[in-house]
């Protein structure tokens, strides 16, 4: 039993807090994503249970045991360095097996391992480069090998895919998700890529200043973001949002002159004349006709499209909204020229509305 | 009427040409010449006689020759070990020290500012068996004997490569001291990761690293130490009855006492050979350490 527990562990780099007090319950065997944009501590936490930064405050457990005051070695983790940190002297070879031979383990199984992990990885051509000779995806590969080589407890990732081309990115992504499901092991993962993120996450930790601002399942943090900061980290294209003002119980007075009805979800959480922001996604917003047929609350506008982005199965449509640009999804695309007004159907029942002063959301 | 003009580079680097032919070319082509004569400084005209390779089979046959030229290489061996070995220690503890790293570095190369005719005066008094601070000290500690420093043959070595040591040690530690600063910091948390303890990180890790860095000072230290005279020369002169002759003593003994010039540069070309097999033998260990670490470009 893995399971990784932080709690209200602090980093501080002198005067400047890197980390605030982060509490944070991994389960065993589960896959979580740490992600936020940069700067924001991702990295600090995993070193910290990684061992290779010492907690300025607070408690991290490794299966139950406290290691705040273990040195890396006696954790048992593997970890892929966001800048590779390969052993420059050695060949890839080398570096795959050196954790194996510094555990003194016998060297048929050493071979075999190393064998393993470099046919996952597709090195096996490569096996007597050194460093130096790799590309900088070639040698990513090889950090990551040399983390699977061993079976840790816990594997920690920091950004190992940043440096690839987007296929092999999508193909590392596949195999690191098949190897989670084949080992199991608890895996915490850094990436500042929210796509990475959904795909590869049990849950999601996203974090913004060295605080988490949310934890969830990728589905919890894509529908019920807590804030504008997760509403538009998470997700691609970005949610949208538009500044607006209660009026009475039932109407929300956005930028711009339009106005939609309160969410029925939200009717009675909202005051009058309260400043909101009013988000929905994408996907929330298309053209009468181009849409899927849903049943829920719907609202119908009408919006000028200013330029359109076919992706062969969906156009993406951005019209201008009291200068936010707001994206549409439309679906069985026809040729839209910029200018034209579309009618717009507005799926309200999955529409957000965040309170303007706390940017936190308004939910029931 | 035409005249012949020197091409325009030739005589750009005329004045070049002539500095280096004085200094360089002119003793050198002199000495190797005057090895094969029986050329004494006393009787200048003993230069104009060839007797071919007689010094160098003097030589090769001379017993006292071949103890110095083996004293020397025992002599490189130890030092160049000893001030491996302190170097490194040194200049590992160094790159721990968090404060005052700078003025520890300035007062670390302290010893190397001195002239080493200098450091060999300081040593000679501080090794002198009746006034030396040494012996003073071990006979303040109840100890009532008053060692020979400089006089047994085997203290006198002991006292030469102490000053030497002390002497130079720090320019290894300085180079080494550069490695661990040029050192990338992630393989070895790599290698903590990776289940290393200190030492293994030292030994695997850290150690590689640092090959080519000790190799330079090597080098540099073996063409020093092959040619270690001013320290031996005022501590000992090479004496007592010969027992710490090194190579450059015993030459200079023949050269300007015995005044027997072509002999003593006889001996000069056969102990170069010595410096170019260690440099040789450091420069090949350098690349192969430099390739190791994927420095070769
Ligand atoms: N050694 C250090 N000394 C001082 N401040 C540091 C140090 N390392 C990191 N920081 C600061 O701590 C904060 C968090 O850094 P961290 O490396 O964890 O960011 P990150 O989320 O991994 O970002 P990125 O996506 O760019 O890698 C940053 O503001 C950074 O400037
Ligand atoms: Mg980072």
């Amino acid at each position: 039993m893995t399971e990784v527990n932080l709690s209200n562990v602090i980093k501080d780099y002198g005067k400047t807090r890197a980390v605030h007090g982060i509490d944070l319950g991994i389960e065993d065997g589960e896959f979580v994503v740490l992600v936020g944009p940069s700067g924001c501590g991702k990295s600090t936490t995993l070193r910290m249970i990684a061992g290779l930064e010492d907690i300025s405050g607070g408690e991290i457990a490794i299966g139950g045991r406290v290691v705040n005051d273990l040195p890396p070695r006696e954790r048992n983790i593997s970890m892929v360095f966001q800048n590779y940190a390969l052993y420059p002297h050695m060949t890839v070879r080398e570096n795959l097996g050196f954790s194996l031979k510094i555990a003194k383990a016998d060297q048929t199984a050493i071979t075999k391992a190393v064998d393993e992990a470099a046919g996952i990885l597709g090195l096996r051509d490569l096996m007597d480069r050194k460093p130096a000779e790799l590309s900088g995806g070639q040698r990513q590969r090889v950090a990551m090998g040399r983390a699977i080589v061993r079976s840790p407890d816990v594997f920690l990732f920091d950004e190992p895919l940043s440096n690839l081309d987007a296929k092999l990115r999508t193909q590392m992504r596949v195999e690191i998700k098949k190897l989670h499901q084949k080992v199991g092991n608890t895996i915490v993962y850094v990436t500042h890529d929210q796509v990475e993120a959904m795909t590869l996450a049990d849950r999601i930790v996203l974090m913004r200043d060295g605080h988490i601002v949310q934890v969830g399942t990728p589905l919890e943090l894509f529908n019920t973001p807590v804030n504008t900061f997760a509403a538009t980290f998470i997700g691609s294209p970005p949610m949208n949002l538009i500044d607006g003002v209660v009026s009475g119980s039932n109407t929300i007075n956005l930028a711009g002159g339009l106005s939609v009805p309160v969410p029925s979800r939200v009717r009675g959480l909202v005051r009058d004349g309260q400043k909101v922001c009013f988000g929905f996604r994408a996907d929330n917003l298309m053209p009468v006709g181009h849409s899927v047929e849903e049943e829920g609350e719907k609202h119908e506008l009408e919006l000028t499209i200013s330029l359109t982005e076919p992706l062969g199965t969906e156009t993406l449509l951005f019209t201008d909204v009291a200068g936010n640009e707001v994206q549409a999804k439309m679906l069985n695309p026809r040729p839209v020229r910029p200018g034209e007004t579309m009618k717009f159907q507005l799926m309200l029942d999955k529409c957000h509305v965040f309170d303007a002063a706390s940017s936190e959301a308004i939910r029931g | 009427m035409t005249r012949r003009r020197l091409p325009e580079w030739f005589v750009l680097l005329l004045p070049a040409i002539v500095v280096i032919a004085a200094v360089v070319l002119i003793p050198l082509v002199f000495s190797l010449y005057s090895s094969f004569t029986p050329y004494k400084l006393t009787r200048p005209a003993t230069l104009w006689k060839w007797v071919g390779t007689y010094n160098y089979e003097k030589i090769l046959s001379d017993g006292k020759f071949w103890a110095a030229f083996g004293r020397t290489v025992l002599f490189l061996t130890i030092v160049l070990n000893l001030e491996l070995l302190l170097g490194l220690g040194i200049a590992l503890m160094m790159n721990k020290v968090t404060w005052g790293q700078r003025s520890l570095r300035t007062i670390l190369m302290f010893p190397m500012m001195f002239s080493p005719i200098l450091v060999g005066f300081q040593f000679k008094f501080i090794f002198n068996d009746n006034i030396g601070l040494v012996n003073n000290v071990l006979q303040s500690m109840g100890y009532n004997a008053a060692l020979p420093w400089l006089v047994d043959g085997k203290l006198a070595m002991f006292s030469i490569i102490f000053a030497e040591v002390w002497m130079s040690t720090p320019v290894f530690a300085i180079l080494i001291l550069a490695g661990l600063f040029a050192m990338p910091r992630d393989p070895l948390e790599a290698a903590k990761v990776d289940g290393c303890t200190p030492i293994q990180t030292f030994r695997h890790i850290t150690l590689p690293f640092l090959m080519p860095f000790i190799y330079i000072a090597m080098t540099i230290r073996s063409l020093d130490v092959a040619r270690a005279y001013d320290i031996v020369q005022i501590m000992t002169g090479g004496g007592p009855a010969r027992r710490t002759e090194l190579l450059w003593t015993l030459m200079s003994r023949t050269g300007y006492v015995d005044s027997r010039m072509g002999l003593a540069n006889a001996m000069g070309y056969v102990s170069i050979i010595l410096s170019i097999l260690f440099t040789i033998y450091f420069f090949r260990k350098l690349s192969a350490a430099r390739a190791q670490i994927g420095m070769a470009g």
